[in-house]
């Protein structure tokens, strides 16, 4: 879906076509990391990084907070659920509960990435560096691009992507939040709009079974109605009953599936 | 609210959060990413959780927002996201075209119920 981006010249070819040898060192990889913040993810996350911005400017943070809040999280669910959360003045234990709950997907996103980032060859400190970098862009980047890229390399690159990536989401936030005050009524309201949509359609892009899709529809319904029942608990009940819900029906099924057909078959 | 947002003690919680409760599941992720079962129940689990808490984080934004998005009426929001999925799916799971095609729902109709 990527496939066509403004960075294609200088990211893609080099893995593709007779390696030039400048492009193959540490140096090369990392540059032609940095260029995918050039590229459509780069754009749709500087996007919702303005979305952000406006958003942490709405609910009273300092710009300087605001860009703190971006680096140091670097995940927008987790940073919006933290902003949300102060500005309807719940709890900060809430708050803090959420966004751990929340960056639980981090996890088994990280899981996933980690074979390819270089080995056991690559120093540790450097990958727990490079693993800030896991969020949903650097996370699809990292898998779309890695697999193709000299084992040697793949650090290098992902540092670049990473690095890009980050720049690229703090100058989205300096400005959503300076835009956001200065944007008419229905301008500002679409700024805003973009978390919601990038962060349904980014969870549609990587849901891959059915559970996934489960936990999205019953996560969706289920949210409004915790939200209206037990406001300041609602993502955790909304996460732990959807999800639970979500997933004993997916192994249900499978089981179910599975004994239909007289035994496991291929998977989907 | 001002006061929630500008001084240092709001960055010392927003650095204490990161480190306390974000990053280290990253590390963790790290640590385990060599050898455990992804495909395994539990952690299977703890995906579906995670899923379901973002979708409905999104559902809340969308329906309860706390600020400009309040402007455009409710069936107006969920209309624009409604055209959003469908164009996301239409396009083969294009996810620039349907953040593209849900807004522009959201402005056009915002300025012509103006």
């Amino acid at each position: 879906m990527y496939h066509v981006g403004v960075a294609e010249g200088s990211g893609v070819h080099e893995r593709d076509e007779g390696e030039v040898a400048d492009a193959r060192s540490a140096a090369g990889m990392f540059l032609s990391g940095l260029a995918v913040s050039l590229s459509i993810p780069g754009f749709i996350l500087f996007a919702s990084a303005g979305g952000f911005g406006a958003l942490a400017r709405d609910a009273g943070l300092s710009i300087g907070n605001a860009l703190l809040m971006m680096g140091v999280l670097f995940a927008l669910p987790a940073q919006v659920v933290m902003v949300d959360q102060l500005a309807r003045g719940g709890a900060l234990v809430g708050a803090v509960l959420a966004v751990a709950l929340i960056g639980i997907r981090l996890l088994p996103m990280t899981v996933v990435i980690v074979p390819f980032l270089g080995g056991s060859k690559a120093s540790w400190p450097g990958k727990a560096v490079a693993v800030h970098a896991v969020a949903i862009t650097g996370w699809i980047e990292g898998l779309r691009r890695l697999p193709d890229t000299p084992e040697n390399l793949r650090l290098p690159h992902f540092f670049g992507i990473g690095t890009g990536l980050i720049v690229v989401a703090l100058a989205g936030t300096a400005a959503g939040y300076i835009a956001a005050g200065q944007l008419s009524g229905p301008l500002a309201a679409a700024l805003l709009f973009l978390t919601p949509i990038y962060f349904m359609l980014a969870l549609l892009a990587t849901a891959a079974q059915p559970s996934d899709w489960l936990a999205i529809v019953i996560g969706a319904v289920l949210g409004p109605i915790a939200y209206w029942l037990a406001p300041g608990f609602d993502l955790l009940l909304t996460g732990l009953i959807g999800g639970s819900a979500a997933h004993v029906l997916a192994r249900n099924w499978r089981i179910k599936r599975d004994a239909g057909l007289g035994g496991p078959g291929p998977r989907p | 609210m001002t006061d929630l947002g500008n001084g240092w003690t709001t960055a010392a919680i927003i650095l204490l959060v990161a480190i306390v409760a974000h990053e280290p599941w990253r590390w963790l992720g790290l640590y385990l990413g060599r050898d455990i079962d992804v495909e395994g129940d539990r952690f299977q689990w703890v995906r579906a959780v995670a899923t379901a808490l973002v979708a409905g984080l999104v559902m809340r934004l969308l329906i309860f927002p706390a600020g400009a998005l309040g402007g455009p009426p409710l069936w107006l929001r969920l209309a624009a996201f409604a055209a959003g999925v469908a164009a996301f799916f239409a396009f083969k799971r294009g996810l620039a075209l349907g953040v593209l095609v849900g807004t522009l729902v959201l402005v056009a109709g915002s300025f012509w119920l103006q």
